[in-house]
C-alpha cells in the first residue's frame, strides 16, 4: 500500500550488507551440518553395499540367527535388535519414572538451596564414564541379583539394563527439570488460586504444560540407551540369542559392532561391511529419534507463548 | 451509595506483611463490603498487589514472607491456626494482571477448578454457566474443546480466566489490574462484566487507573507506601477526599 520511500535505503546500506553476510554465513553453516550428515549416511551405505548385495534384505532384517564368522554363517539381525530392545526397555523402565520424579522434586518441591546443590550434582553424575557403570553392573549388581534370581547368568541383559537406567537418570531428570522449571510462575499461581494443592498443580497443570518437553527428554534418554555400548559390552555378554531373555547373555547392536571390530579372528572385508550395515541401522534409528525429538520440542515451544 | 448494615466479608486488622526484612504492608485496617466492588488504588509499589494477594494467602508461596495483625474472613481469622490456604483459595478466587490460561482447551480451563474440587454434577452445564457469566460463552461456544486458551484474544483470555475463577462459585473475586494488558474495548467489556458480577460476588479490584476505579467501584481504598491512607465510598473519595495525600494523588500531583 505505502509508496516506497526514496531517501531511506541509502542510509541503511551498511547494515543491510552485514545482514546479508550474516544470512549467507548462517545458511552455509546450516548446509554444512546437513552435508556432513548426508556424507556419513553415504559412507555407511557405501560401506555396507558388499554386505547388502550378498545377503538378502529379508534374511538380514528377518533372520533370527546372527553368526557372521561361523560356518554356516547367519546374518539375521533380529537377535541384536531384540537384545537392544530388552536392555533399552529395562533401562527406560528405570530411568523414566525415577528421572521424572527427581525432576518434579527438584523443580516443585525442593527448597531453592537444595535445588542449587542437587541439580549440578545430578549433572555431574552424567559425567561418570560408562565403563565404570559397566564394571559396577558386572561385579556388583549381577552377584546381588543372583541372590534373588538363581538362573541369572554371569552375563545378562537385566543388570546391564538396570545399570544403564541408572546411568540415564541424570539425563532424564536434568532435561525434564529444565522444562518443568521453565513453566511460567503464572500457571502455578493460576492453579493455586483455584484451590489446587501443590500436587494437583504439578500433576494437572505443570507436567501437562511441559509434556512435550518431557517427551523430548524421553527420546533423548531412548537414544542414549539404544546407543550405549560399554555397559552392555561388559555386563550383558556377547552371545546372540533368540528369543532374547534378560536373564541370559545378549548381544546388542552396539556390542555386535564391538565384537567384530575387536575380535581376534581374521576380519574379512565382507564382515567389515556387515559392521557398516549394523552401523547404518543404528545411525538411522538415532537420526529418526532425534528428528522426532526436535519436532516435539518445536511443538513444545508453541505451547504457552 | 446506600449505607450497609451487613458485616464485611473481609476485614484486615492492623495487618502487616514483610518480604524478608522489607515491610510492604503496614498496619492496614480495611473492610470489604459484601457484594460491593472495592477498588484499591495507589502508586506503583505501594503494596496493592501484596495486600490483595494476602486475601487468598497467595503470598504464602513466597519464601520469607511474614505477616502480623489479622485478616478476618466472615469473622474467622484467615491466618489462624488450622486454616487451610487451599480451602481459602477455593472460596476466594483470583484473576491476575496478565491473563494466564492453562495450555488446555477452553472447556478444560474452566473445568479445572471443578475437577480438582471433586465436583459431582453436570460438568458441561456448569462450565457453560461460568462462561456465560463471564460473557464469553457466545464467542467460544462452537469450539469449547477445539480451541486452547492461547487461541483466544487477550480480552477473551482474561474473560476465560474470570470464567475459570467463577466456575467454583467463589464468595469473593480478587482482581489484580485485570485490564492492564487489554485495549480500551476489551477493558470496557470487562468493566461491564465486573459491574454485573457484583450482584452475586464480592469484588476487590486493584487498579492504578483512577478513571477505572471511579467507573466501576462502590468503594475505593487509597494506599501509599504500604499504608492505607483512606477508604470510603468512591464518589466521596474522589470528590471530597479527607486526606491531603489522597487529594494530591487523585488530582495527579504525584504518582
Ligand atoms: N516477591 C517479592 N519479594 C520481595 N519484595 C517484593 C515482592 N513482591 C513485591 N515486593 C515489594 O513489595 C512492595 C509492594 O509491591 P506490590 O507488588 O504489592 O506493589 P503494587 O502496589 O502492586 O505495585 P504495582 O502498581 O507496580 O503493581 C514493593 O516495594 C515491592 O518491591
Ligand atoms: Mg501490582
Amino acid at each position: 500500500m505505502a509508496t516506497p520511500s526514496r531517501s531511506l535505503p541509502r542510509a541503511a546500506r551498511g547494515r543491510s550488507r552485514r545482514e546479508r553476510l550474516a544470512t549467507w554465513g548462517l545458511t552455509l553453516a546450516g548446509l554444512l551440518a546437513v552435508a556432513i550428515t548426508l556424507t556419513i549416511i553415504a559412507l555407511f551405505v557405501h560401506g555396507s553395499l558388499p554386505f547388502l548385495r550378498t545377503v538378502p534384505l529379508g534374511e538380514f532384517l528377518g533372520g533370527t540367527r546372527w553368526a557372521p564368522i561361523h560356518e554356516p554363517a547367519g546374518y539375521g539381525i533380529l537377535p541384536l535388535i531384540g537384545a537392544t530392545l530388552v536392555t533399552t526397555g529395562i533401562a527406560l523402565g528405570v530411568a523414566v519414572p525415577l528421572g521424572l520424579l527427581a525432576a518434579v522434586f527438584l523443580s516443585a518441591y525442593a527448597p531453592s538451596p537444595v535445588r542449587r546443590v542437587l541439580k549440578p550434582a545430578l549433572e555431574l553424575l552424567a559425567g561418570v564414564p560408562t565403563v565404570v557403570y559397566g564394571f559396577f553392573a558386572l561385579r556388583f549388581v549381577t552377584p546381588l541379583l543372583q541372590g534373588f534370581i538363581p538362573s541369572l547368568g554371569f552375563w545378562n541383559g537385566l543388570s546391564a539394563g538396570l545399570v544403564m537406567g541408572v546411568m540415564i537418570i541424570p539425563y532424564m531428570a536434568s532435561l525434564s527439570e529444565d522444562v518443568l522449571y521453565a513453566v511460567p510462575r503464572s500457571l502455578w499461581e493460576g492453579a493455586y488460586a483455584l484451590g489446587a494443592t501443590r500436587f494437583e498443580a504439578v500433576t494437572r497443570v505443570v507436567i501437562p504444560a511441559a509434556l512435550s518437553g518431557i517427551g523430548a527428554a524421553f527420546i533423548l534418554a531412548l537414544t542414549r540407551a539404544v546407543g550405549e555400548t560399554m555397559i552392555v559390552a561388559l555386563a550383558a555378554g556377547r552371545t546372540p540369542t533368540w528369543p532374547p531373555d534378560p536373564r541370559q547373555p545378549l548381544l546388542t547392536l552396539t556390542t555386535a559392532i564391538v565384537n567384530i571390530a575387536t575380535g581376534d579372528h581374521e576380519a574379512t572385508a565382507f564382515i567389515w561391511s556387515a559392521v557398516f550395515a549394523i552401523g547404518l541401522l543404528l545411525f538411522l534409528t538415532t537420526l529418526v529419534l532425534n528428528t522426532v525429538s526436535y519436532l516435539v520440542i518445536q511443538r513444545f515451544r508453541e505451547k504457552y507463548a | 451509595m446506600s449505607e450497609h448494615v451487613a458485616p464485611p466479608v473481609l476485614s484486615t486488622r492492623k495487618f502487616s506483611l514483610w518480604y524478608g526484612s522489607h515491610q510492604a504492608v503496614i498496619e492496614v485496617d480495611l473492610d470489604i463490603a459484601e457484594r460491593q466492588i472495592t477498588a484499591i488504588i495507589g502508586p506503583s509499589g505501594c503494596g496493592k498487589s501484596t495486600l490483595i494477594r494476602a486475601f487468598n494467602r497467595l503470598n504464602d508461596l513466597i519464601p520469607g514472607v511474614r505477616t502480623a495483625g489479622q485478616i478476618l474472613f466472615r469473622g474467622e481469622p484467615l491466618y489462624g491456626r488450622g486454616v487451610d490456604p487451599v480451602e481459602v483459595r477455593r472460596r476466594i478466587g483470583m484473576v491476575f494482571q496478565k491473563p494466564n490460561p492453562f495450555p488446555k482447551s477452553v472447556f478444560e480451563n474452566v473445568a479445572f477448578g471443578l475437577r480438582i474440587n471433586g465436583f459431582r454434577g453436570d460438568l458441561k452445564a456448569k462450565v457453560e454457566e461460568a462462561l456465560a457469566r463471564a460473557a464469553l460463552l457466545d464467542e467460544v461456544k462452537g469450539d469449547l474443546h477445539r480451541k486452547t486458551g492461547y487461541d483466544l484474544s487477550g480480552g477473551q483470555q482474561q474473560r476465560l480466566c474470570i470464567a475459570r475463577a467463577l466456575a467454583v462459585d467463589p464468595e469473593v473475586l480478587l482482581m489484580d489490574e485485570p485490564c492492564s494488558a487489554l485495549d480500551p474495548i476489551a477493558t470496557a467489556k470487562i468493566e461491564d462484566l465486573i459491574r454485573e458480577l457484583a450482584s452475586s460476588v464480592t469484588v476487590v479490584i486493584v487498579t492504578h487507573n483512577m478513571q477505572q476505579a471511579a467507573r466501576v467501584s462502590d468503594y475505593t481504598a487509597f494506599m501509599l507506601l504500604g499504608e492505607l491512607v483512606e477508604c470510603g465510598p468512591t464518589r466521596e473519595l474522589f470528590t471530597r477526599p479527607k486526606d491531603s495525600r489522597t487529594e494530591a494523588y487523585i488530582t495527579g500531583r504525584f504518582g
